[in-house]
């Protein structure tokens, strides 16, 4: 399937016959690679919006400056509806550090290029709001922490300035500050909601509060190393961070990693998934004031953090997922019906508690119609994972680009369409069932044999990038590696920077004190954004 | 006159000390009910003593009112605690205990808490005063009202007249208009105390709060202050359902015999009405802000209906 897509889209492109546009080598995998010039990439990308509906997902800025003279900018375009990525690169020449901006064509790329703005000091031309992004006043306005001749910044100052947040007027209309220090143990961020009364009219979120330059500290790292940052990304997604990583290690060594291990990343990513679905239905209903259903999803999350711990030494999984495959001892059949039985025991209380929740009028009244995200905003803001199948975009990286052993199994893809509160929950509650009866199905089929093809050398200069479906969403990893097998690039995209945008959209209309069950349902990272 | 100074005192003390026991038992059955094991029911005490020894801290932007209004409020709750009948009708201040200024010192109490809110000028103490008095412009005549419906019948609104009345009265509750006011009250109690489905009391979500975004800004021995008067209002509210409404029990004359039997039946009542109070608290959820209203008119009816009812059937 994936070839036959690949060759449809390379004949395609061969067929409009670009002038500038060069294809490079064959990479084997799902990707389609060209090389463009700056001023002809514009049009292409419009021809491959055009002819493919392909929209950017990731745009990755490289200085490489003493490799080829210049910057390297990648965009990573996804085809709907074909299981091929075709990456652009263009070079940004290094005196004039201008490159087009494709911001008022999509929104997320105009993320990417304020990023890229702050963080390297390339110039996208006309973009409609170059402020700053992930680095606050206090960074020195022309300190780019990720030039490889980046020095520590001298002064760390705050400039004294206000951000200028998008100011609303009228009468009545007034302003609430909220964060970036919040009550309860949760991650900093400011929301700025300017409001009519009780009505929101408009939320502006300043994040990257927790900006720690991740991509930096990955920079000459080995991958063995990096696979640990890789998995204190964001706490909650250990599995799936290692395992989008480990997967553009492995993509830029060539190694295909072994059958058992497939196996074995698909039970530790739906348990990473079951945990995290179960904590999220009981963190909403305790946002609507019901919190017995809370005390009962957090004693399950507890049995299945146990379960983790039991099975791989560590609650939230870490260690399990290496370069190459998984370092887990082979399961005993003792483990095996430990597995199960777990399972099946928080499989029925968890349809208990869910019961629970949706027999209660009240809860339900609070969940329906709050924060509506709807279809085509989403679509506009390229949301990704549960928002996105909530406000009925059918996507799932696991059955539209499978990895591990998605492909050797069924499941179905929930998705909902009214874009509220309750969709965004019974996403979760549909996505656990599911994950449920994978892990029965896994541990059924569970092959014998080796579990890690060790990566011994990786060749300089070797690019790919590592896309798994975590239990937010997509979560994609870019790599390219150095010098002695070190890496010299990554470039991390969780799903909560192409949602934490749609929050502010979601919340219109919406009474203040509805704002925090929303976000409950969103549950985008902090640490995950901010990098 | 000796011994109803004794009395009188003894019920004052009862209800100002055995309030945060109250408080405790709530939140522990509500914790058994959820499946947890909870914080024991002296809790409140100690995080009161924690709060006392600890070190206030003030905005610089604030004024005296903001510091003046935990005084008033444990004040207001003091004196409140000597209107209300909680042993006996036979205290040594007969002339405080009328409802209309029981309210009046109820609402005292509210508006300095929406003032100091104010004070220091957070956005959060902003919202939590609007809530607040737009719930408290609706809830207070409700409670007047529904009291009224038993102040007919009692033909005083005095309270301790009322429990006198009433005791008396076998067929009370065959009484439509009698169940009705309960209905209407228990509702009221739960917005003025801050309960759920109104408020929840033990959010952390400052959006979605209002007694507890108002008092946000306060720490230490203020907070304390602010946390025991909270109690003694739910307690005496509580004691107002169980007294008034279920009158049996109550001591009508100084003996020390009535004085026992009024201790044991305030216990049960105090019991059975926090255990209902935990079994709501735990099967319901908040209500959305903008319901609220429409909850309190829903009980402003009952009481109308109560006292109507009234006339219509002697």
């Amino acid at each position: 399937m994936s070839a036959q897509d690949r060759e449809r889209v390379v004949s395609a492109m061969r067929e409009f016959s670009w002038v500038g546009v060069r294809f490079d080598s064959d990479s084997g995998h799902n990707d389609v690679r060209v090389a463009i010039s700056p001023a002809e990439f514009l049009g292409f990308s419009d021809y491959l919006r055009n002819c493919f509906d392909a929209r950017p997902e990731l745009i990755v800025a490289e200085d490489s400056r003493a490799e080829c003279g210049g910057f390297t900018l990648r965009y990573i375009f996804e085809l709907p509806g074909c299981d091929v990525f075709v990456l652009v690169s263009t070079l940004v020449d290094k005196e004039q550090r201008w490159f087009p901006s494709l911001a008022t064509r999509w929104h997320l790329a105009s993320l990417f290029e304020r990023e890229i703005h702050d963080l390297f000091g390339l110039i996208p031309l006309h973009h409609p709001d170059l402020r700053r992004l992930p680095l606050h006043q206090f960074w020195p306005a022309d300190y780019h922490p990720l030039l490889r001749d980046a020095e520590p910044p001298a002064v760390f100052e705050d400039d004294g300035r206000p951000f200028p947040f998008q100011q609303v007027q009228g009468e009545g209309i007034y302003q609430i500050t909220v964060g970036p220090v919040h009550a309860g143990i949760i991650e900093p961020g400011h929301f700025r909601f300017s409001v009519d009364g009780e009505t929101i009219v408009n939320l502006e979120s300043r994040l990257f509060f927790l900006h720690k330059g991740i991509e930096k500290l990955f920079e000459s790292m080995i991958p063995s190393r990096g696979v640990e940052l890789a998995e204190r990304i964001s706490g909650d997604s250990s599995v799936a961070h290692a395992l989008a990583f480990s997967m553009a290690i492995e993509r830029c060594a060539g190694v295909e990693v072994p059958e058992q291990a497939a196996w074995l990343r698909v039970l530790l990513q739906e348990l990473e998934r079951l945990y995290n679905h179960i904590a999220d239905i009981g963190a909403i209903c305790t946002d609507t004031g019901f919190a017995l259903a809370n005390a009962h999803a957090m004693r399950l999350r507890e049995d299945i953090l146990r379960l983790n711990e039991r099975l791989t030494g560590h609650r939230l999984l870490r260690g399990a997922i290496v370069p190459g495959g998984v370092s887990m001892n082979p399961l005993s059949n003792k483990q095996i019906a430990d597995v199960l039985n777990t399972i099946r025991r928080v499989q029925h209380d968890f349809d208990e508690v869910v019961a629970m929740a949706l027999d209660n009028g009240l809860v339900m009244n609070r969940l329906h119609g709050t924060g509506v995200l709807n279809n085509p905003t989403a679509r506009d803001l390229q949301v990704s994972g549960i928002v996105a199948r909530a406000s009925g975009i059918d996507a799932d990286t696991r059955r539209d680009h499978p990895y591990a052993a998605y492909n050797k199994l069924r499941f179905k893809v929930p998705v909902f369409q009214d874009g509220d509160v309750l969709a965004r929950l019974m996403v979760r509650v549909e996505e656990a069932r599911e994950s449920f009866s994978m892990i029965a199905l896994v541990l059924e089929a569970l092959p014998s044999g080796e579990r890690l093809h060790p990566i011994t050398t990786l060749k300089p200069g070797a690019s790919a990038f590592g896309l798994v479906e975590g239990w937010r969403g997509p979560i994609w990893h870019w790599v390219v590696v150095g010098p002695n097998g070190t890496l010299w690039r990554v470039k991390v995209k969780d799903p909560s920077f192409a949602n934490w945008p749609a929050l502010n959209y979601a919340i219109l209309k919406n009474i203040v004190p509805d704002f925090p069950l929303c976000n409950k349902s969103f549950n985008l990272s902090y640490a995950g954004n901010d990098l | 006159m000796t011994l109803e100074v004794a009395i009188t005192a003894l019920q004052w003390l009862v209800a100002v000390l055995g309030a945060p026991l109250l408080v405790g038992i709530v939140g522990k059955t509500k914790a058994r009910l959820q499946g947890r094991r909870g914080a024991g029911v002296w809790q409140p005490y100690r995080n009161l003593r924690k709060l006392l020894v600890k070190e206030v801290v003030i905005s610089g932007t604030t004024s005296w009112v903001f510091r003046l209004t935990p005084y008033v409020v444990i004040s207001t709750m003091l004196l409140s605690a000597l209107m209300v009948p909680v042993l006996t009708t036979s205290g040594a201040l007969p002339f405080l205990g009328n409802i209309i200024m029981l309210m009046s010192v109820f609402l005292l109490g509210t508006f300095f808490l929406a003032l100091a809110a104010l004070d220091a000028g957070s956005s959060f103490g902003g919202m939590g005063s609007s809530r607040e008095m737009a719930i408290a412009a609706l809830a207070e005549p409700t409670v007047m009202i529904a009291i009224f419906a038993i102040a007919l019948r009692a033909g005083s609104t005095d309270l301790n007249e009322m429990v006198r009345r009433s005791v008396s009265d076998p067929l009370l509750l065959l009484n439509p208009g009698h169940l009705l006011a309960f209905l209407s009250f228990v509702i009221v109690a739960l917005a003025e105390t801050g309960r759920l489905p109104v408020d929840n009391p033990s959010t952390h979500l400052e959006l979605t709060m209002i007694h507890e975004a108002m008092i946000l800004e306060y720490s230490g021995r203020y907070l304390a202050l602010i946390e025991w008067a909270s109690s003694i209002k739910l307690f005496l509210f509580l004691t107002l359902l169980g007294n008034i409404f279920f009158p049996w029990g109550v001591a009508v004359t100084p003996e020390p015999v009535a004085l026992v039997i009024g201790v044991v039946a305030l216990a049960i009542k105090l019991g059975v009405l926090a255990l209902g109070l935990a079994i709501l608290e735990t099967s319901v959820a908040k209500l959305r802000l903008f319901l609220v209203p429409e909850l309190l008119s829903g009980s402003f009816l009952l009481a109308l209906l109560a006292v109507i009812s009234f006339f219509f059937l002697r």
